[in-house]
C-alpha cells in the first residue's frame, strides 16, 4: 500500500500528530524541537540522566566544552577513559586584563563534577569583582581561592546520588590573572600553570601539592623517581569540607617578552609535562588561543586520554615599552 | 494516605567493572522511620488471625497444649483496640475457636475476654493439615484486604493429613493475601516444610523447643505485628534492555530469595513483594548481569524503587528510589575493590546454604560432605561475627579450628539443637563495622 498523506508521529510519545500542528496534543512536546536521543541505543526516553531503554548514562553537556572571551580561550574534554568530565574551567574579563580558572574534581570524592564547577565559577567571578573593586592582584587571588573553597565546602550533605558515602565533594584549583604587565598565579592541588614565551625557555609556574611534588621540592627524589612511585599523584591539598589547609600558593611574574600563560589539569600535563614540548605542540598559541587549546586537548587524547583534559590559553604581551615589541606576529 | 513511615533507600556497591565485566552486585538498604508508637492511634487498619495446632499430639506432653493456649491468650491480650481478629484451631481440618462464625471481630475488652474463654475450652484431637488452616485464615482475611494482615501459625507436627501438592496449591492461592509467622513447638515437625510456608507468606520461621517459651514468643510476634504501619510494600527493580536480573534476595534479618516472586510491572521492571513495615530496616542483595560496555561508559544497571500500592485501587506511590550503577574502567585498583557489605552478605547467604546442605548430608549419612559443609559454616560464622549461628553450630560439631573450619561431627546431637540450627541457619547479622 502506497503512503498517501504525510503521516507524522510525535517523536516523544509516538502518537499520531496532524501535519500543521506545532505541539503534540497528547504529551505537549514541541514538534520542531530536537529530541534528545540516547547515543547508545537511540532511545528517546531519558529519566534522571539515564536511558530508560539501555540504561546508558546520558552526556550532560560537559563532554567537550569550548570557551572564548577577549584575551583568553579554553577547552575542557571528558577524555577517553572516564564516564564524565569532572574538570571545570571559567574565564572572566577583568578591569585591566583577564582571569582564567581550572579545577579538577577529585574522583574519589562524591560529586566531584559539582565541586570543580562551583569552584571555577566562584573563583573567576570573584577575581573580576575584586579587581573591579581595586583590590591588588595577589590578595584578589587569595580571596578568590578562599571563596571558591567555601563554596565547595558548602556542597557537603547535599542530595544527589550518594551511592558511595565517602569523601565530601572536592577539587583542585588554579587561577591565572593577567593584569597590565604582570601575571598572578594562585593554586591548591596539582593543576598547573605554565609560562610559554614566544621565544626562549618556558617554565612551570606552579609546584604540585602532591606526594611527588613534595618529594621533588624537598630534594628527596628526582622528578623522574618521584613520578614512578605509585603515590606520585596523590594530592596533598585540595578544596573541600575535609580540607585542612586551603591556603593557596601565590606568585606573580612580569615577563618581558610576549608568550602565553597555559593553565591546565593533569589530563594534559601527564602526557606533556615539559614547557618546551607544550610550546612546541602549540606554536601559534599567542595568536590563536582557542586553536592552541584544541590542539593540546587533541594531543592528550591521542596520547591515551586517560583523564579529563582542560586547557586554558591566555596570550600575554608586555605593554611597555611598545617599541620593544617584536613585530613578526601575524595580524589578528 | 497519611501516617506512612519515612522510607529511605541506600545503595552500597562498587560500580567499577573491568573491561568485559558483566556482573553487578549491590546491597540495597531500606529503612523505615517515623512510625507512630505502638500505643498511638493509627490510621492503618489491622487484622490478626491466630492459628494454633490442636492435633492429638499436642497432648503429649500435656504442657504443649496448655502452653499453646496461654500463648494464644497472651497474643489476644496484645492486640490493639479495634484490630479485627479471630482464633483458629487446626487439626485435620480448621475450626473457628473465636468468634463462632467465619469472620473477624474488632478487639475490645469484651471480645478479648470471650476469645480467651473460648481458648480454655479447646481440646486436642485429630491430625495435621496446615493447608486447611491457611485456607480458613485466607477466607477470614478476604474481607479485610486493606491495611496490615498478619497471622501466627503454631504447629507441633508434620503436615500428614494432606498431600504436599495440596499444601502447595493453598500456598499459591494465599500468597500476598497476608503475612504469616510460623512456629514449630517440640521436635516432631518438619523444618523444610514450615520454612516453605513462612517464605511463601513473607513471614518468619522459628523453633520453640520448650513449650514454656511460647508465651513470650507469641507476645513478641503480636507486638511486632501491631508495630507495622504499612502493608504490601514492593521493591520495583528496573533493568536495562539486554540485561538479566540474576537474583533479588533479602539478606537481613534473614536470607530469603525473592527472585521467583517477581510480578511484571511495566517495561523491563518487576515488583518483588517485601511485606509489611514498621520502624525497621532490611537489606537486599541485587545481582544484575549487564551486556559488556566500553571503558569509560556508565550504565544504570538497576533502578530500584520502593512502591506502595494505592489504597482502594488508587494511585501507587513511589516512596524512595536508588541507582545500581556499572562503570567500566581499566584502573584495576577500582575494579578489584570489594564492597564490604556485598562481601559480607554474600558470605551470610553462603553460610545459610552450607548449614542446610551440611545437615541434609548428615541426615543421609554422608559424613564427608556433612563435615566439609558444616566446617565451612563454622569458618564463615566465625569470620562474619555471627555469634548466634556459631553457638548453634557448636552443639552439632566439635570445632578444632574456627579459622580453617576444621570440625568433627558430634556423635550424639540433641534433636532440638539440630532443628534450631536448621531453622535459624538463614538468620544473618550485619557487618560489625559500619553496618547499621
Amino acid at each position: 500500500m502506497a503512503a498517501t498523506t504525510e503521516e507524522r508521529a510525535c517523536p516523544i510519545c509516538d502518537l499520531p500528530v496532524y501535519p500543521d500542528e506545532d505541539y503534540c496534543e497528547a504529551c505537549g512536546h514541541r514538534l520542531d524541537a530536537p529530541v534528545p536521543r540516547c547515543p547508545g541505543c537511540g532511545g528517546s526516553t531519558i529519566s534522571d540522566g539515564y536511558c530508560e531503554q539501555c540504561g546508558l548514562r546520558q552526556p550532560d553537556g560537559t563532554d567537550h566544552i569550548e570557551l572564548e572571551v577577549t584575551g583568553a580561550a579554553g577547552v575542557s574534554d571528558r577524555g577517553l577513559r572516564h564516564s564524565r568530565n569532572e574538570d571545570a574551567m571559567a574565564l572572566a574579563v577583568t578591569a585591566d586584563g583577564v582571569a582564567g580558572v581550572v579545577c579538577d574534581g577529585v574522583s574519589s570524592s562524591t560529586r566531584p563534577e559539582d565541586a570543580s564547577r562551583v569552584a571555577a565559577d566562584t573563583g573567576a567571578a570573584a577575581l573580576a569583582e575584586l579587581r573591579a573593586a581595586g583590590q591588588d592582584a595577589e590578595s584578589a587571588t587569595r580571596t578568590a581561592a578562599a571563596r571558591a573553597a567555601e563554596a565547595v565546602a558548602a556542597l557537603v550533605g547535599g542530595d544527589g546520588d550518594d551511592t558511595q558515602p565517602t569523601e565530601p565533594p572536592s577539587c583542585t584549583y588554579v587561577s591565572a590573572l593577567v593584569h597590565g604587565d604582570a601575571v598572578t598565579i594562585g593554586w591548591i592541588g596539582d593543576s598547573r600553570a605554565y609560562w610559554l614565551p614566544e621565544s626562549g625557555e618556558g617554565a612551570q609556574l606552579t609546584e604540585d601539592d602532591s606526594w611527588a611534588g613534595q618529594m621533588v621540592a624537598s630534594g628527596a627524589l628526582t622528578e623522574e623517581e618521584a613520578e614512578r612511585h605509585p603515590n606520585a599523584h596523590v594530592i596533598t591539598a585540595w578544596l573541600g569540607a575535609d580540607a585542612t589547609d586551603a591556603e593557596p600558593h601565590v606568585r606573580t611574574l612580569t615577563p618581558d617578552t610576549p608568550g602565553v600563560i597555559l593553565v591546565c589539569s593533569d589530563g594534559l600535563w601527564n602526557y606533556y609535562p615539559e614547557p618546551a614540548r607544550l610550546a612546541e605542540a602549540a606554536p601559534a598559541a599567542a595568536s590563536e588561543p582557542l586553536e592552541a587549546a584544541r590542539t593540546l586537548t587533541r594531543l592528550a587524547n591521542e596520547a591515551g586520554g586517560r583523564d579529563n583534559i582542560t586547557v586554558v590559553v591566555i596570550p600575554f604581551r608586555p605593554q611597555t615599552p611598545p617599541s620593544a615589541q617584536p613585530t613578526q606576529e601575524p595580524a589578528r | 494516605m497519611t501516617g506512612n513511615p519515612d522510607f529511605t533507600l541506600t545503595v552500597d556497591q562498587n560500580k567499577y567493572l573491568p573491561e568485559g565485566g558483566q556482573e553487578v552486585h549491590a546491597i540495597v538498604t531500606v529503612e523505615a522511620s517515623g512510625v507512630p508508637a505502638a500505643g498511638a492511634v493509627r490510621s492503618t487498619s489491622a487484622a490478626e488471625v491466630i492459628i494454633i495446632d490442636t492435633s492429638g499430639s499436642m497432648d503429649y506432653p500435656r504442657t504443649k497444649m496448655s502452653a499453646a493456649i496461654r500463648a494464644a491468650q497472651t497474643a489476644v491480650d496484645s492486640l490493639r483496640d479495634g484490630v479485627a481478629f479471630a482464633v483458629v484451631s487446626g487439626s485435620a481440618r480448621a475450626r473457628m475457636v473465636y468468634p463462632a462464625g467465619e469472620q473477624l471481630v474488632p478487639a475490645n475488652p469484651q471480645t478479648r475476654q470471650e476469645a480467651k474463654a473460648a481458648l480454655e475450652r479447646v481440646r486436642p484431637a485429630g491430625g495435621t493439615a496446615i493447608g486447611a488452616w491457611l485456607g480458613l485464615a485466607d477466607r477470614l482475611f478476604a474481607a479485610h484486604q486493606e491495611g496490615i494482615r498478619h497471622a501466627i501459625l503454631l504447629t507441633d507436627g508434620k503436615n500428614q493429613h494432606e498431600s504436599p501438592e495440596q499444601l502447595d496449591a493453598v500456598l499459591q492461592s494465599c500468597a500476598g493475601h497476608f503475612v504469616c509467622d510460623c512456629r514449630g513447638v517440640g521436635t516432631d515437625w518438619e523444618v523444610a516444610e514450615l520454612r516453605k510456608v513462612a517464605s511463601t507468606m513473607l513471614g518468619s520461621v522459628d523453633i520453640v523447643a520448650s513449650p514454656n517459651d511460647l508465651v513470650a514468643d507469641f507476645r513478641a510476634m503480636t507486638e511486632a505485628a501491631m508495630g507495622k504501619a504499612v502493608a504490601d510494600v514492593a521493591l520495583r527493580v528496573w533493568t536495562p534492555q539486554a540485561a538479566r536480573l540474576r537474583f533479588v534476595k533479602q539478606v537481613t534479618p534473614s536470607v530469603e530469595d525473592l527472585t521467583g516472586k517477581r510480578v511484571e510491572a511495566g517495561p523491563r521492571a518487576g515488583d518483588y513483594p517485601i511485606g509489611a513495615w514498621g520502624a525497621e530496616s532490611r537489606d537486599y542483595h541485587i545481582c544484575v548481569e549487564v551486556p559488556p560496555g566500553t571503558i569509560g561508559q556508565e550504565l544504570r544497571a538497576a533502578w530500584v524503587k520502593l512502591v506502595l500500592p494505592g489504597a482502594g485501587g488508587g494511585q501507587e506511590q513511589v516512596l524512595a528510589t536508588g541507582n545500581v550503577l556499572a562503570e567500566w574502567t581499566d584502573d584495576e585498583a577500582q575494579s578489584t575493590r570489594i564492597n564490604p557489605k556485598v562481601a559480607h552478605f554474600t558470605g551470610q547467604a553462603e553460610l545459610a546454604e552450607a548449614i542446610q546442605e551440611g545437615l541434609a548430608a548428615r541426615k543421609s549419612g554422608d559424613v564427608d560432605t556433612a563435615t566439609a559443609r558444616l566446617g565451612r559454616a563454622v569458618k564463615l560464622a566465625h569470620e562474619s561475627g555471627n555469634e548466634a549461628i556459631a553457638g548453634l553450630l557448636d552443639k552439632v560439631v566439635d570445632v578444632e579450628d574456627q579459622a580453617t573450619g576444621t570440625v568433627r561431627l558430634k556423635k550424639n546431637v540433641d534433636k532440638a539443637d539440630e532443628m534450631s540450627l536448621d531453622t535459624r541457619s538463614s538468620k544473618t547479622v550485619r557487618t560489625r563495622k559500619g553496618g547499621a
